[in-house]
């Protein structure tokens, strides 16, 4: 595992969001590689999977907040794919690489670095109970 | 899955293989249920520390040796076949192959078939808990006319041919052939509890979880 957190944003909530995080200087952690996709609906469970064969130690997928997802349903359907992906690895027994979506809006920074910050926990967590 | 697991554990390199057709409206064995089981077998290979290649391949009907006979060379490639096809698909692989164990990677449940035209032979009982592993890709539970986990009977006749209708040949004599062939001899020796056949509920029904 390489320790990285692949992060997918949506570009109409979730990417602008990172550029703002950028432009205010908020700190978020280093270890984070942002994916820029047209709506977090594109994300695939097998691009998830990929992510975390590639030595990614968790998946954030994020989208718009409910209602206002610039293709209409893009966000629920990557909720749904997001909880497939995460029975998938449960099914074969991997535990500790989290596969979680977030929601935010384009002008919620903080919010971008909320969710970083959140998945970074999760893993150390899951790492100190083994 | 487990039971996937299990089966690919004593080999490094396999063939992962869909098909275009009923298994891929059915959301069960296409293009994308290949590349997920195949992430997945390599994820739970590395959690374990170590490794397994897959190869990757769909073919349009994997029932039509034409179109499975496409697969030559990636078969020629592996150590063993996991196939998402159904019952069928499973075994016309594993007869184009013999020499290479094919694995069934789900569980036929039932089959629904064009009507009219033609003649199709019943390669697979869509029984819900597939036996195809251990018999080297033939069905004995539709293929033998008694239907026996255990065989073969008492009544084969001469030249492998089956005591019940002398122009059918005798699925357990196929399968110990075919087993033979891939030195896996041992599963003839294994007894078989009887199965179940009420893993699927007449008339079958599948509501597909998949987002």
């Amino acid at each position: 595992m390489n320790g990285r957190i692949i992060a997918f944003c949506c570009e109409h909530s979730a990417y602008p969001a990172a550029d703002l995080a950028g432009k205010l200087g908020l700190h978020y952690p280093e270890t984070l590689r942002i994916i820029r996709v047209p709506c977090a609906g594109r994300v695939d469970v097998i691009h998830m999977l990929r992510a975390l064969e590639k030595g990614a130690s968790a998946v954030l997928v994020l989208g718009c907040e409910d209602g206002a997802c610039h293709h209409i349903t893009g966000n629920i359907r990557a909720r749904e794919r997001v909880k497939h992906c995460d029975m998938l690895l449960r099914e074969i027994g991997i535990d500790g690489r989290p596969v979680v979506m977030f929601n935010l809006s384009p002008n919620a920074p903080h919010k971008f670095v909320k969710a970083a910050n959140e998945i970074t926990k999760i893993i150390k967590e899951s790492r100190e109970a083994r | 899955m487990e039971e996937i697991k299990q089966a690919m554990a004593l080999y490094k390199k396999v063939l992962v293989a869909g098909c275009g057709t009923c298994v891929t409206v059915c959301w069960a064995g296409g293009e994308k249920e290949v590349g997920i089981l195949a992430s997945q077998l390599r994820l739970a290979r590395s959690a374990e520390g170590s490794e397994i290649v897959t190869l990757e391949a769909i073919v349009e009907r994997q029932c039509e040796k034409e179109m499975v006979a496409e697969l030559k060379d990636k078969v020629t490639e592996v150590e063993a076949v996991l196939s998402l096809a159904c019952g069928s698909g499973v075994q016309v692989m594993a007869e184009l192959f013999e020499d290479k164990p094919v694995f069934p990677a789900v569980n036929t449940t039932f089959i629904g078939m064009p009507e009219k035209e033609g003649l199709w032979v019943e390669m697979c009982g869509a029984c819900g808990d597939c036996f195809l592993d251990r018999t080297g890709g033939i069905c004995p539970i539709v293929r033998c006319a008694k239907g026996l986990l255990n065989g073969p009977c008492g009544g084969t006749r001469k030249g492998g041919k089956c005591e019940i209708d002398p122009d059918k040949d005798c699925a357990w004599v196929l399968v110990y052939r075919r087993l033979e062939k891939q030195g896996r001899l041992d599963l003839m020796r294994q007894y078989y509890t009887p199965k179940n056949f009420r893993a699927v509920k007449r008339p079958g029904r599948v509501q597909a979880t998949k987002a």
